[in-house]
Formats: structure tokens, sequence, C-alpha cells
């Protein structure tokens, strides 16, 4: 029963979703990107949980949600190596792992201070521009940014 | 809102330039044509630019339309602070077609996908300048008779001089070689080198000046070297001569070469160039009226006989 206790850092869930391995100091921006703060159900979040891959981990359980791959895929922009686990029952049911949108809307701040995105009450849109160099392109000033260096809004 | 708005050269494929500078074509053997009777353009310069407001507004003139705006945000509602957003839809309701100017990159974007009406982009900030781009492609098919297999040597600033980065990406579909002549500190940037290699376009870079380099030119585009790009101006003062051409340097250059400026010049074509006829950028200047007549008639779904 004790180590049993000790692997079960959290509570097992009846019906929704684990996103796990997510690189603990990536947790909160992850936490945003799926507005859990505005949320009902039963969300339990954990923080530096102990991990085998990265160290430490965070990781987030939300009852009764499941997520449309466009909610999903927003998260590959600061955690691209997250897997999401959908439980019905208690059982794991699917494994998905988050791919790289085409097309970013609302999420990300253009870096350009000249950028009209920066200047009017609008949404943001970047597109994917090199996969292999992790680049995005603003669909409106046509500057392109490495992802490693975006700004969140 | 999908229309038929112009706001980047880059989402012109090869064929649409071609049919867009062969209309041109017929606008300078007829520049009035009343096309355009009973319909009214807006204008909208939030950033003053004679040179553009004038070609574009003699287009419309030529074409027989009306033309309402303003010609600096000083003088619209921007300055009271409306949004973009508000002034195009409120211009939107009165004119048939919007030609901006804006001193954002991307306004003209923003403005194309809320306006009920086209947007032709009269250039937003450091991003694009289509018509300029159509006009300099337009030139260079009058005096050459070809955008093919052509030696074009761009010199000056090629850091931020967005005329050069608008035809670099336009010749892509004409196998062109580049030469690129700057000062260290005005190198064209990574992101167009990258360019290149990837559309396969040969390259030559050097930051010297002078009759050889430009021996084997087709199209000599010269650039002004901005002072207010400096940060230091000692490096200004020391290469502020050394990317002037003067008529001596064109005594060894390729009979059909010609000169291009997106003007205004200042110090960087010697004045002894104006009567060489290898001079050619009064003409390419002149060449924009009958371009933006075509782009006007194009967006608004008008055919040029």
């Amino acid at each position: 029963m004790n180590t049993n206790k000790e692997a079960l850092q959290v509570s097992a869930l009846c019906n929704g979703t684990v996103i796990d391995h997510i690189p603990a100091d990536k947790l909160f921006e992850v936490v945003n990107i799926l507005d859990i703060p505005s949320m009902t159900t039963n969300v339990t979040i954990g923080y530096n949980l102990k991990s085998r891959k990265l160290g430490t981990k965070g990781l987030i359980k939300v009852a009764d949600k499941f997520f449309t791959d466009e909610e999903v895929n927003r998260i590959s922009l600061v955690a691209p190596n997250v897997v999401l686990n959908t439980i019905r029952d208690y059982q794991v049911v699917e494994k998905r792992e988050v791919k790289m949108p085409e097309k970013i809307t609302g999420i990300v701040k253009c870096p350009n201070p000249k950028c009209v995105t920066n200047n009017e009450p609008m949404t943001t849109i970047f597109e994917v521009a090199s996969k292999e160099n992790g680049t995005i392109k603003c669909h409106y000033c046509e500057k392109e940014t490495s992802i490693e260096k975006i700004t969140l809004l | 809102m999908k229309n038929k708005s112009l706001v980047s050269i880059n989402d012109l494929s090869r064929e649409k330039i071609l049919s867009l500078l062969e209309t041109a074509g017929k606008f300078e053997e007829n520049p009035n044509r009343r096309l355009l009777e009973g319909k009214v353009i807006g204008s909208l310069f939030f950033e003053p630019s004679t040179r553009t407001r004038l070609s574009f507004e003699t287009a419309a003139n030529r074409l027989g339309a009306r033309v309402i705006g303003f010609s600096d945000a000083a003088t619209s509602s921007a300055s009271k602070g409306e949004t973009l957003k508000d002034t195009i839809m409120m211009v939107s309701n009165y004119a048939d077609l919007i030609v901006m100017r804006h001193h954002l990159e991307g306004a003209a974007r923003y403005a194309s996908e809320i306006s009920p009406c086209p947007v032709i982009n009269a250039g937003d900030g450091a991003n694009q300048h289509p018509s300029q781009t159509m006009l300099d492609l337009y030139s260079i098919l009058k005096t050459q008779g070809t955008l093919e297999n052509l030696h074009i040597h761009l010199v000056g600033d090629l850091k931020y001089g967005r005329t050069v980065h608008s035809l670099l990406f336009a010749m892509r579909h004409f196998n062109p070689t580049f030469h690129f002549i700057s000062p260290e500190e005005l190198h064209m940037p990574e992101e167009y080198r990258v360019f290149c290699r990837k559309n396969n376009i040969p390259f030559t870079e050097t930051t010297e000046f002078n009759e050889s380099i430009i021996a084997n030119a087709d199209i000599l585009y010269m650039t002004r070297v901005q002072r207010e790009r400096f940060s230091d101006l000692m490096e200004y003062e020391k290469v502020k001569n050394c990317y002037r051409l003067t008529n001596a340097m064109l005594a060894g250059s390729k009979p059909n070469l010609r000169i291009l400026h997106p003007l205004p010049r200042i110090n960087e074509i010697a004045y002894d160039v104006d009567d060489n006829p290898k001079a050619y950028y009064f003409q390419q200047a002149q060449n924009g009226l009958y371009v933006r007549e075509a782009l006007i008639c194009d967006v608004l779904g008008i055919e040029v006989e």
C-alpha cells in the first residue's frame, strides 16, 4: 500500500484529461494557454513533481474535460513534448502528442514594435515559417521570429 | 471578407505579375481611359508620401475616378485617437477602393481583411510597397525586353531598403543573378540570403563599388544610404561617398545597362549621370503611373482592352 501511495503523486481521475510531462518551468504558461482559471470542474495541478525524463515536471488533471486538437496544439508553442492522456472510467483510452499548429491565433505577441498588431485592438495571427528551424511568421508585418524567443499575450 | 486587395508582392504569382505588366503596357500607349467613371477612390495617406500619392491620384484621375482622402494623418481622425479599423470602415462606406499608406507594418493586410471594398497597399512602414516593385519590374521589362536571366546589381542600403527586398522576392520567378554592393553595416540581411539559396538564386556580395564591379550589370539599382541608419556617424562619413555613381564609372558598362533608383536621390547618383542614356530613374517614376492604373483596374475587376 505504501509504495502505491508514493507512486501515485496525485489522485486518480475518473473521466477527463491528464496532461503530463510538462517542463516544470512551463507549467503555469500551459495553465494559462488552456484557460484553466476559467474552468469550473475539478482541476488538480502538480508542480515540481519528480520525473525520470525531465528531473522535475508539471502535471495537470482536468475532470470531465476533453480538449480539441486546436486547444491542445496551442500548448506546443511552450511545451512541445507534452503528452495528453484521455481518461474514461479510470482507464487511459487515448494518448496524444501535441503538434505545432499551422496557424496560431491570438496567443503570441509580435516582437516587432512597429507591427500593426501591437498598435491596434486586434488579434495576432502567426503562420509556421519553418518547422525545422522553429520559426513562425507574423501574418501582418511578415517578420519571422524564433519560437524560443516568443512572448505570450 | 475576401476581396481582390493588393497587399504584398509576395501574394502575386509569376503569371499574375506578367499579366499586370502587360496591362500597364496598354496604359502606356494610352493613359487616358475613362474606365472608372462614377467610381470614388479613397486615398488614405496616414503618413505623407508626395510621390506615391500623386502617382496614385493621377492614375485615378486619368481613369476618370473621383478621389477623396487625406495626405497626412494629422488632418484625419487618427489624430483624435480613432483606430485604423474605424477609419477604414468609415471610408469604405463612401469609396469603391482604398489606396493606403501607413507607418505601421501589416496595416494594409489588416485593412484588407476588415474592409468590404478592396485595398491597395501604398506602403506599410518598412514592410511592403507592391506598386513600387511592380513599376521596378515594368522598368526592367521595358528596358531589357525580358525579365529572365538578368544580372541585377543592388547598391547602397540593402539592410533597410524595402524596395530591394521586394524586388528580390519578385524576381525569384525569373532566374536572376544578384550582386549585393553595400557597406558592412547595411549588408543584405541573412533571411534574404537564405531566401536566395533556397530558391537557387546565385548572388555575390562585396563592399567595393567601382567600374569593374558593374561591368557585367544589366540593371544597376541604386538606393540612398541614409544617415539616420548609422549608429556611428564617423562610419557614415567614411562610406557615404563610396556608393556614389558617376558618369565616368559607366564607361565600360554594357550597352543595355539601365540605372534605376526608387527616388528621392540625394548624392548617390552624380548629376552628370542624368544625361547618360543609361539613366532611367525619371522614366522609371513615370512608369509608376501606368502600373498603378493597371493595379487599380485589376483590384476592381475591370478588363482593359
